[in-house]
């Protein structure tokens, strides 16, 4: 049972976004922005990023949400999610995709870990100065939709058949749908 | 020397935030909400949980930036803010702080580490839902902070005095207002 009173039948940050919309608004366009908005990094590539930190921090709602919207944009591979998960480095991705993915491990566990060499090694998988920038703000931000969802003890529905028909509305409207929702939830009856 | 090419001269989160505006606009909105929206905690209180977070996470221009902006809101009491960095339960502050920020200390380490006894202890010491779930996701968005700030290899001065008079321009304007 979730700390605090949320309305019921809303999952993981879902039911904290109804909580209080006003911190649900920047922290829904910030999930649009390093996910979402167009990048030359693909939404796939950024969901796994943000699977793969969500999974590191065992939270069970965020990387299976977002394992599911990546599953989605990679065509409906549920097995390069798994993998990913298991040992990215052997998993069937790109050099550069695997870099990032590296330095996103590194801000996981802590922000100082991030070597040069590990920069060095994305650049030359041909990373942008952007694309590490995104990728450590995505990893950061894991870090804490993360902590959000499991610091309050939110519930999470195991049926992955719901997850992925959630994902694929998320993967086509992007992250600023729940907003509408929720604010129409607090102006009615 | 930061990671990626950052502005030169801007400290700490400042550079990133000038590198990927569109990015910063959200992550500043975030924290004028936390920190200075409308709250039954002080300003002076919820800096204090960043600060502490910032601190436990060994970001140094994060806990020296909300170090400074909570012992301007509490007086200049820069020794209140060293005394919770060092021990939270001994310090000079309220047990209702005290309970918040032993579950802000958990949310930094992990979101699982919460304890229904803790969330217990927070209430009996007149925690509202909305203060606790305030606590967490301070705690958890300084999480970000951190990693975004240290992840990216920025720099950061080290004498405390550098950061008093941003400090003071941060509390009288705001993350908004005096970031654009």
């Amino acid at each position: 049972m979730p700390y605090i009173q949320i309305r019921e039948g809303l999952p993981g940050i879902r039911g904290l976004f109804a909580f209080r919309p006003e911190t649900a608004q920047p922290l829904s366009e910030l999930a649009e922005l390093l996910l979402h908005q167009p990048g030359t990094l693909t939404p796939g590539e950024r969901e796994l990023i943000a699977t793969y930190v969500s999974s590191r921090n065992d939270c069970y709602y965020c990387q299976t949400a977002h394992g599911a919207i990546a599953a989605h944009h990679l065509g409906g591979h549920e097995d390069t999610v798994q993998a990913v998960k298991r040992d990215f480095e052997r998993a069937d991705i790109s050099g550069k995709l695997k870099a990032l993915l590296a330095i996103a491990g590194k801000v996981q566990s802590g922000g100082k870990n991030v070597q040069p060499e590990d920069i060095a090694r994305a650049r030359q998988e041909g990373a942008t100065d952007l694309e590490i920038h995104d990728t450590v703000l995505i990893a950061a931000a894991f870090c804490m939709y993360n902590r959000y969802v499991d610091g309050l003890a939110t519930w999470s529905p195991t049926d992955p058949e719901g997850f992925r028909e959630r994902a694929a509305k998320v993967a086509s409207d992007g992250y600023l749908g729940v907003l509408g929702y929720i604010h129409a939830a607090h102006a009615g009856p | 020397m930061p990671h990626i090419a950052l502005p030169e001269g801007v400290p700490g989160i400042l550079g990133p935030m000038a590198f990927r505006p569109e990015t910063a606009k959200p992550l500043n909105e975030l924290a004028e909400t936390l920190l200075r929206g409308p709250s039954t905690l002080s300003p002076g209180e919820r800096e204090l949980i960043a600060a502490y977070v910032s601190s436990r996470n060994d970001c140094l221009f994060c806990q020296s930036i909300h170090g400074a902006v909570a012992a301007y809101h509490f007086d200049g009491n820069e020794q209140l803010v060293l005394d919770v960095k060092r021990s939270a339960e001994r310090a000079p502050v309220s047990d209702k702080l005290k309970a918040l920020l032993a579950i802000a200390g958990e949310v930094q380490h992990r979101g699982k580490h919460v304890t229904a006894g803790e969330i217990e202890r927070a209430r009996q010491a007149g925690a509202t839902d909305l203060e606790i779930h305030d606590t967490v996701l301070i705690a958890a968005a300084f999480c970000m902070y951190n990693r975004y700030v240290d992840g990216l290899g920025t720099w950061a001065p080290r004498e405390p005095e550098a950061y008093r008079e941003p400090a003071a321009t941060l509390a009288r304007e705001g993350y908004v207002a005096s970031v654009r």
